[in-house]
């Protein structure tokens, strides 16, 4: 099969996010060129802008930068957390060709984020319910999803349980009383409930401590090549990067600063950003 | 016959921002063409521009100006100006690259490194890691260490893991850095063989050594490389 480059999955352009308000040339005055992305004249926040880039299925994208570089605003809109404020994307599945996702009804908007993509958050209290049972966490997505055999929903969760070694007797327990690494392996098991051909990862394994840092990554590793499903990871970490992903994004200031191959991004990096970056790998 | 990978005018500096834009000259001016089922030695100095001539055909490095021409099964390829897709596409199907050492993967088993290559491409489990098997013995590495972690074994046994990483699934073009820099001359000889019998399959190999025994083995031309500058 001739390697197509129109058959992306996702495609993202101009997406930007800015609080408090803009005047006309608050893009023009904010960015790399001027080290800060708070606007001289109204002091709105470009948290990012002229954001572009394709994702095709099956691979892995990842977004590099520091803190308040504008990378999490990026996944939190398109997975609907945030409203964006201006950009278009692109959902190449049916019945979303050809619109802009962004503009749907909220109701379109639940209906892509139940069946077409899962997020794993920092914080596992942002993706998990801390009222539910772990198996009522993944349950809640299922539901969503349209299933709602009580049989069927357990059995599944198991499964998914099994799938990301959480032992299956703590299927009734409160993710309260999990340890972090587990917490964050009952979110993916949610986030993959459904089959999702998409799956964002925003800062995954910060906060881990190594060995289960290296367990979780093993883990979204062994469930890309098994589903085949296309990921976006945000990470400061230039390992996590390094072994997760195919291409990268690098992020200064609310703005792409150079984004390709993954080994060519971290061998051969070409902005200054980049190059202070990688020199600055443990 | 045309050849399978043709390097026209290639041009590659590093400009060191960190050094206030600094620029290092890495190669000027390469030409060289290979010919399908070729095996050429990549000689030189070290920094004469070796490894960055085939980060280059890997696209890890990329070019100042020149044309890198790759017969694909898909037709023929400018690597320098391919998008990063195609060039990911090529990755998976035609071009491999054996780097000098071997990049460890945390909490992976020495055989699942060498299996994954065809897992990646859709193999089933059992035959994947059968046919690991039979290359980690060929190439004599313990079978006590098979499910270790490689991060903690000896240089020539990392080594000959990257090496079976790179042959296991015979690639079109292979491009391998150093193979057998860090092996004792058995270990040597049974490396240089599984690479002529890749050969014999088919592939076209590029390789880099500084070991005359492993070049007078193994490789049918040299190209050698003086401060970036092809010499022969």
């Amino acid at each position: 099969m001739k390697h197509n480059s129109e058959n992306w999955l996702l495609k993202v352009e101009g997406l930007t996010k800015i609080y408090g308000n803009p005047t006309q040339t608050s893009i023009d005055k904010t960015g790399p060129l001027f080290d800060s992305n708070i606007c001289p004249d109204s002091g709105s926040i470009v948290a990012c802008a002229q954001i572009d880039f394709e994702l095709y299925p099956g691979e892995v994208l990842g977004i590099v930068g520091e803190s308040g570089s504008g990378k999490s605003t990026i996944v939190k809109m398109l997975y609907f957390d945030m409203e964006a404020s201006g950009g278009k994307v692109l959902f190449n599945r049916d019945p979303y060709i050809g619109k802009n996702i962004l503009n749907l009804s909220n109701q379109s908007k639940r209906a892509i984020r139940n069946h077409l993509m899962g997020m794993v958050y920092q914080n596992p209290r942002d993706g998990l319910n801390f009222r539910f049972t772990s198996g009522g966490n993944i349950a809640e997505k299922l539901i969503m999803a349209g299933n709602y055999n009580v049989g069927t929903i357990r059995d599944k969760s198991k499964q998914l349980l099994e799938k990301t070694e959480v032992p299956v007797p703590r299927l009734d327990d409160l993710p309260a009383h999990f340890s972090g690494g587990m917490q964050q392996r009952v979110q993916i098991s949610k986030a993959i409930a459904n089959h999702p051909p998409l799956l964002f990862l925003d800062e995954v394994t910060t906060g881990l401590d190594v060995s289960v840092q290296a367990k979780v990554l093993d883990l979204i590793r062994e469930l890309q090549q098994e589903l085949g499903v296309a990921m976006i990871v945000v990470s400061h970490d230039l390992s996590v990067i390094r072994m997760l992903t195919d291409r990268t994004l690098v992020m200064k200031n609310g703005r792409i600063v150079e984004k390709g191959l993954t080994d060519q991004i971290l061998q051969d990096p070409q902005h200054p950003y980049t190059q202070l970056l990688v020199s600055s790998i443990l | 016959m045309q050849p399978i990978l043709e390097i026209v005018n290639l041009n590659k500096s590093f400009t060191m921002h960190i050094l206030q834009g600094k620029i290092i000259e890495a190669l000027v001016d390469v030409n060289f063409s290979v010919a399908e089922g070729e095996i050429i030695g990549l000689t030189g100095k070290s920094g004469s521009g070796k490894s960055s001539l085939m980060k280059c055909i890997y696209r890890t490095y990329l070019s100042d100006g020149g044309k890198i021409l790759f017969q694909s099964n898909e037709g023929t390829i400018d690597i320098v100006a391919a998008g990063d897709n195609e060039i990911l596409h090529l990755r998976k199907t035609e071009i491999n690259y054996c780097s000098q050492f071997l990049s460890v993967i945390p909490r992976v088993s020495a055989l699942q490194v060498v299996a994954q290559p065809l897992l990646k491409k859709g193999v089933t489990a059992d035959l994947a890691n059968e046919k690991a098997m039979q290359t980690l013995k060929a190439l004599g590495l313990q079978e006590t260490l098979w499910s270790g972690f490689p991060v903690t074994f000896s240089g020539g046994e990392q080594q000959r893991i990257n090496v079976a990483r790179a042959i296991i699934d015979p690639p079109k073009l292979l491009l391998i850095d150093e193979p057998t820099a860090s092996l004792d001359p058995k270990t040597k000889e049974v490396v240089i063989e599984m690479l002529l019998a890749l050969k014999k399959l088919g592939s076209t190999i590029v390789c880099i050594s500084h070991d005359e025994f492993t070049l007078d083995h193994l490789v049918n031309r040299r190209i050698h490389l003086d401060k970036g500058i092809i010499i022969n």
